[in-house]
């Protein structure tokens, strides 16, 4: 065992750790992650995190489904279209409602017009409308009119609302399709490929190869989509929302129920953190505490807690920890709790006991026993500081390990039932097929925040436990 | 002669059974413990009571049969099945008593009837459920374990021998990428090879549908193990080797060896005598952690790959609910556990000299 160093001040450590690059690298990353952590908590406070995660689907509606981060373009060098939302209720240039009475009866026509610059180079991901009308008797009728930057205008749909605010999903309409399919069988007379879709149809450059191919390009340049709609009273008035979704979304991308990702990503980092730091260090400085307590007292304790040890090591730690998290459904916290309660009685335990009765012969415990000093005094002041520095590097190292657990649990479907977590991100993603569908941001990102922890306290624990065992600078 | 050799002999068998008792009693206090977090209170048995009501109420509207029945004839048939089956899984005892039963069956692997999981080959027992995974699991981790053990050994002692190599600063440099389990690993290259090349397969035990060559069988089992082995390969390489290679420097700076090279022996023998000699309890007690962990770690790993071994039983029941199921799961850990710490123990008995003489 290498001689401990225990003159060291915080001061002096920070200054040795930075003498080492694995040192460098670590503080930095974890400088980082704090500042991560702190913007993450202020920015987005703990109720607001759970409400924007857990929210109806309804509060990210106008957000496309698992669309990639924006950067993504970067990579592939194609401009990727983004969502646009056109409103019919607010004035905006781009679309316009007027309405005109019908003389003689008790009827009103609405025109509403969508302009939409559309100039990517890949198809929109969906194409919805949403409705927000009120009526009295009958529901509202209308007509889809779509006319493509080449001048083709095509009649999509005649369509009698189903409720006040229906939706309308057009790139998955099947009516819509068949007129689409109509419209171009009549003008080029070929065998359609089963591979053409509504948004094929309506974004593409349709050729009698492509109709029978199947593989379309985007069609740039100005798209219309008209409304005419017909109400029958008066009172009567009908608005819609259209929204054309992109395939990339904002600088993480979204999920499957169209979530951005930066708040998970943002928010694991607090609870990663939290959880690894809070594990270990409590866990270590129990071990170490139940270690010298065996150690110093010897006969009943020792063998109580030689006892206790063995009895963890037969239970098994994983499966014992899914069952408890299985049967209590526990929050994150709980499971913290559960996880130090898991480990204390666990390997390090072995270690710093040795230690302890080794130290206990020494003529300076010796001395202090000799003149009287309490058990309580000299563990606090001349064991505990003698066995400390081993172990620091330890607890620093043994992070990473916790933070691997939580998100490991939560791959299983066991995390947190309310906090977005990286490993619950992996899980949906995961468990929504992103690895067989190639949705790689989904996975990668919450993956390398993942490594970044890691990263940064094993760099740590590496720096200092070549500081505080001198031997291992050589080696 | 006769009695130097015998009297050791004798002490460690003294040991060993002493310590299979010991180990064997702290083993059924592990497994109650189980029973008694597992049941929580008898709260397990009121969610299985309300899941037995709502699937009974449901087969019996379901059914046909049971159409002409008026409102209360069904209630009172419901009851009676209910009763039945309440029973049948044995609820209707007092928890300390059913605690106690539980231990009985649980210590003689008698591990009962699983509430909705069936086995392979259609069994409800939750001993066959398991056991019969139970061979998947040890033919990929195991495997892997045998790999990285020896792997980590023989290049540690390698590098040992000439640190300060290219080779020796890579691995030092390496080292923190071990901190990424063996499942995280398996998720990135999943990613690689199968999202992104397309050229092995991203989860699953063998080709859909199984070859009915046993040698193409049998290579597209192995195709699938690739990703699974190299996942835990990867991740367990750098670390093990470094600490293998430091655990061998730190033995060979002792005073002693540095006696025996200036004795002038042969570099092998020192090496044999004065550096693994000493070593090798703590080889052994890395090779038998490394062993339990390939078991208990193996849950997430199997999850991710789909590999149907013991680790996919234990996600599946977690999916279920299926109570026996999991504690079945956890006894069998707890025994194998056991099993594990009496053999590194004998082991201890065998290699390390102090123990004998503390029996003999």
């Amino acid at each position: 065992m290498s001689q401990p160093v225990s003159d060291y001040g915080l001061k002096g450590v920070v200054r040795d750790l930075v003498s080492y690059k694995s040192g460098i690298v670590g503080l930095a990353i974890l400088s980082l992650l704090l500042v991560l952590s702190i913007f993450a908590l202020i920015a987005i406070p703990y109720n607001e995190a759970i409400r924007l995660w857990r929210g109806q689907e309804s509060m990210w509606i106008e957000n496309p489904r698992t669309a990639a981060p924006e950067w993504i373009e970067v990579f592939l060098g194609k401009r990727l279209p983004r969502t646009v939302v056109l409103d019919s209720r607010v004035k905006q240039p781009s679309s316009s409602k007027a309405s005109l009475d019908i003389i003689g009866a008790d009827m009103k026509k609405i025109l509403i017009t969508y302009k939409l610059k559309f100039d990517y180079d890949e198809l929109p991901s969906e194409f919805n409308l949403l409705f927000y009308s009120n009526y009295t008797t009958s529901s509202p009728y209308l007509r889809l009119l779509w006319k493509k930057p080449n001048g083709e205008e095509i009649e999509l749909l005649r369509y009698s609302l189903r409720s006040p605010d229906d939706r309308l999903y057009i790139s998955t309409n099947n009516d819509i399709l068949t007129k689409l399919l109509e419209f171009y069988t009549t003008k080029y007379p070929v065998n359609v490929s089963d591979r053409v879709t509504v948004l094929k149809l309506l974004f593409g450059k349709v050729t009698p190869e492509s109709l029978s191919g199947g593989d379309f390009e985007v069609e740039k340049g100005e798209y219309v989509l008209s409304l005419e709609v017909t109400v029958f009273s008066k009172n009567d008035d009908l608005d819609a929302k259209l929204i054309v979704y992109g395939t990339v979304y904002g600088i993480a991308g979204t999920d499957h129920l169209r979530r951005p990702l930066e708040i998970p990503l943002l928010w694991g980092t607090p609870i990663a953190l939290a959880f690894g730091l809070t594990a270990s260090l409590v866990t270590t400085f129990l071990q170490m505490l139940i270690a010298v307590m065996s150690g110093w007292y010897g006969g009943l304790v020792d063998s109580v807690i030689q006892r206790i040890t063995e009895l963890y090591m037969v239970i098994p730690f994983l499966p014992f920890l899914i069952m408890i998290s299985i049967f209590y459904r526990l929050d994150i916290w709980v499971l913290l709790m559960v996880v130090i309660v898991l480990s204390i009685f666990g390997g390090g335990i072995k270690g710093t006991r040795a230690l302890v009765m080794q130290l206990k012969e020494y003529p300076y415990i010796e001395a202090a026993r000799a003149y009287g000093a309490s058990d309580f005094r000299i563990i606090l002041f001349y064991i505990i500081p003698k066995i400390l520095p081993p172990v620091v590097p330890g607890l620093i190292s043994a992070v990473p390990g916790y933070v691997f657990l939580e998100a490991g649990l939560a791959f299983l479907g066991l995390g947190d039932p309310f906090l977005p977590t990286w490993g619950k991100v992996i899980n949906e993603a995961y468990s929504n097929g992103a690895l067989y569908r190639g949705l790689y941001y989904w996975v990668l990102e919450p993956a390398a925040m993942l490594m970044l922890t890691a990263f940064a306290f094993a760099f740590l624990g590496f720096a200092l436990d070549k500081i505080v065992n001198p031997r291992l600078r050589e080696l | 002669m006769r009695e130097r050799y015998d009297m050791p002999f004798k002490g460690l068998v003294k040991y060993i059974l002493k310590r299979a008792v010991v180990l064997y009693l702290t083993m059924l206090a592990g497994i109650y413990l189980t029973i008694l977090v597992a049941n929580m209170g008898g709260k397990v048995d009121e969610i299985i009571l309300a899941d037995l009501r709502t699937r009974v109420w449901d087969e019996v509207n379901r059914n046909p049969v049971y159409r002409a029945l008026s409102g209360a004839e069904r209630e009172r048939l419901v009851n009676q099945i209910i009763e039945n089956e309440i029973k049948r899984l044995g609820l209707d005892q007092p928890f300390l008593v059913r605690s106690i039963v539980y231990l009985r069956d649980s210590a003689t692997l008698n591990l009962g009837r699983a509430l909705f999981m069936t086995s392979d080959t259609g069994s409800r027992l939750v001993k066959n459920i398991i056991l019969e995974r139970l061979p998947a699991t040890v033919m990929l981790f195991t495997t892997v374990m045998l790999i990285n053990f020896f792997v980590h050994l023989l290049l540690g002692l390698h590098l040992s021998r000439r640190h300060g190599s290219l080779l020796d600063k890579v691995i030092v440099t390496l080292a923190p990428t071990s901190v990424l389990p063996g499942w995280f690993y398996g998720i990135i290259l999943i990613l690689v090879f199968y999202t992104w090349l397309h050229v092995l397969p991203g989860g699953g035990f063998v080709d859909t549908p199984p070859p009915k060559d046993p040698i193409l069988y049998t290579l597209s089992v192995l195709k699938h193990m690739i990703l699974p082995m190299a996942s835990w390969i990867i991740s367990g390489f750098f670390l093990g080797v470094y600490s293998s290679r430091t655990f061998f420097l730190i033995f060979s700076t002792e005073d002693y060896v540095e006696a025996s090279k200036a004795k002038g022996l042969p570099p092998r023998l020192v090496e044999r005598r004065y550096i693994l000699r000493p070593a090798l309890p703590s080889i052994v007690t890395g090779f038998a952690l490394g062993l339990i962990g390939s078991w208990s770690g193996a849950i997430i790993t199997e999850t991710v790959f789909g590999w149907p071994g013991l680790g996919l039983v234990a996600y599946t029941a977690i999916q279920n609910m299926d109570t026996p199921v999991i504690l079945g799961f956890t006894v069998i850990y707890a025994y194998l556990l056991m099993l594990t710490v009496l053999i590194l123990d004998m082991i201890y008995g065998i290699i390390d000299p102090r123990i004998k003489v503390q029996f003999g």
